[in-house]
């Protein structure tokens, strides 16, 4: 009975999704003269920075960033909440066996390596795919292998916190300098310089690397709260 | 040829919708906490997929202006979708941490995970 | 032609690991199986002309949301139907 509701629920979802989207048609050329436009424009020829997509993430929809941030952060605060426990269960763990000795020295070996991508990925976001959210999600998985491979690895939840305080005040205090010099929230008042440079963009480069450092220590702490999780 | 030249592409969109409904059903029939979970992660990867199609463009490239494609403007797809999935993309991974550290905080109480057992979930 | 064949497989390659996803009882093998869908994904988004999402969905689809959860599968239980008598009993005994 409820098998049947939920296949002619999901059979009339299905039929009107399909008839918007065979209307719509596949690679086809739209929004000509659209906002896509615009903004291909826009990246070129006043912000110089080449990836589109970081152009879009962090300066012309960067209002959108700094909530999305600010809903990770919630995030992370609210996994420490729901999963409070009491203060001398905190920093033991639980395994069912331990690593071999394979996986510790190859965690130890490739971990600088993963570090290293991760920044890469963030530092380069204005040039090549990728930007703060790529990096930092790289860096996180580096410290879960390092978690996973060593038992008593432990992270400090002061520096993370510490790390994400500053890096959202200072996403924060960039946008609030761009609203009293260049008129708008989160816009460019730094010299822009030449297309395809490390060093171009203006505030853009500066804002991802910020994102950077935030996302790679929420995810770090999520991870690690989750973790060290036990019954 | 043609004919399965346009089915395929088609096909993307039929992908897209058809994992939206398979982790809809999961979601509505099943009675496990975690398989709900897996469900909503389904969704969330079908509409990722219909979101980033819709931006395509034929025989277009990715928007990013690397030395030698400076003046590629009107070949590149649409980089507003790839924007909007990148960050829905990390809000999904948020929402599942939070939904699954609910999970387990109702396991300790419960001990159990069936939603037909847990009854103060009923109001 | 071989890109489009090799389109079609990897389409029929996540649906499949999704139905398998949905209908496994066993739910660590659902978990890794969600893990195969965020994989092809992030192919077909790199072919799709989007590095950028590829990036954060290899990432974070792959590695993140599955060890998160392996890890809740660790402190529940491993089963779908799996009722876990034993602990309850346990924990009104005393």
């Amino acid at each position: 009975m409820k098998n049947t509701i939920v296949i002619l629920l999901l059979a009339t979802i299905g039929y009107y999704l399909g008839s918007i989207f065979v209307n719509i048609g596949f690679g086809d050329p739209r929004f000509v003269n659209g906002v896509k436009d615009t903004y291909l424009a826009l990246t070129t020829s006043e912000l110089k920075v080449a990836n589109t997509v970081t152009s879009i993430v962090v300066n012309f929809r960067g209002f959108d960033t700094l909530g999305e941030v600010t809903v990770l952060f919630l995030a992370a605060t609210a996994l420490g909440g729901i999963l409070y426990k009491k203060r001398h269960a905190v920093g033991e763990r639980t395994v069912l066996f331990p690593a071999s000795s394979i996986v510790k020295s190859g965690a130890k070996l490739i971990f600088p390596a993963i570090v290293l991508l991760g920044a890469y990925v963030f530092i380069h976001g204005h040039l090549s795919p990728g930007g703060g959210f790529q990096g930092g999600t790289i860096i996180a998985t580096g410290f879960l292998l390092m978690l996973l491979a060593y038992d008593n690895f432990s992270v400090s939840h002061n520096v993370l916190s510490y790390i994400e305080s500053f890096a959202g005040i200072f996403f924060v205090a960039f946008g609030i300098a761009g609203l009293m010099i260049s008129g708008s929230f989160l816009e460019n008042f730094l010299p822009v310089g030449n297309m395809n440079d490390l060093f171009s963009g203006g505030v853009v480069p500066i804002i991802y690397i910020l994102v950077g450092f935030k996302v790679a220590a929420e995810l770090t702490g999520v991870i690690y709260t989750v973790l060290h999780e036990k019954d | 040829m043609d004919s399965l030249y346009k089915m395929i592409e088609y096909g993307i969109y039929g992908a897209a919708i058809l994992l939206i409904l398979v982790g809809l059903y999961g979601a509505l029939t099943k009675k496990s906490l975690i398989k709900i979970v897996i469900g909503l992660s389904i969704v969330d990867a079908g509409i990722h997929l219909l979101l980033v199609s819709i931006g395509y463009l034929k025989g277009g490239t990715a928007p990013i202006f690397s030395p030698g494609y400076e003046d590629m403007a009107d070949k590149m797809v649409d980089p507003i979708p790839q924007a909007l999935v990148l960050t829905a993309i990390v809000i999904g991974f948020a929402v599942t941490a939070v939904a699954l550290s609910l999970v387990i905080r109702l396991y300790r109480h419960h001990d159990t995970l069936q939603i037909d057992d847990i009854k103060n979930l009923k109001w | 032609m071989i890109y489009l064949i090799l389109f079609a497989v990897l389409l029929l390659l996540m649906l499949a690991a999704a139905i398998y996803a949905v209908f496994q009882r066993d739910l660590l093998y659902a978990v890794i199986a969600t893990g195969v869908i965020s994989l092809v994904l992030s192919v077909i988004f790199y072919m799709l002309q989007t590095p950028d999402v590829a990036l954060t969905e290899a990432a974070i689809g792959v590695a993140l949301t599955t060890i998160i959860f392996i890890i809740t599968i660790r402190n529940t239980v491993r089963h779908e139907d799996e009722h876990d008598k034993h602990s309850r009993e346990k924990k009104i005994q005393p």
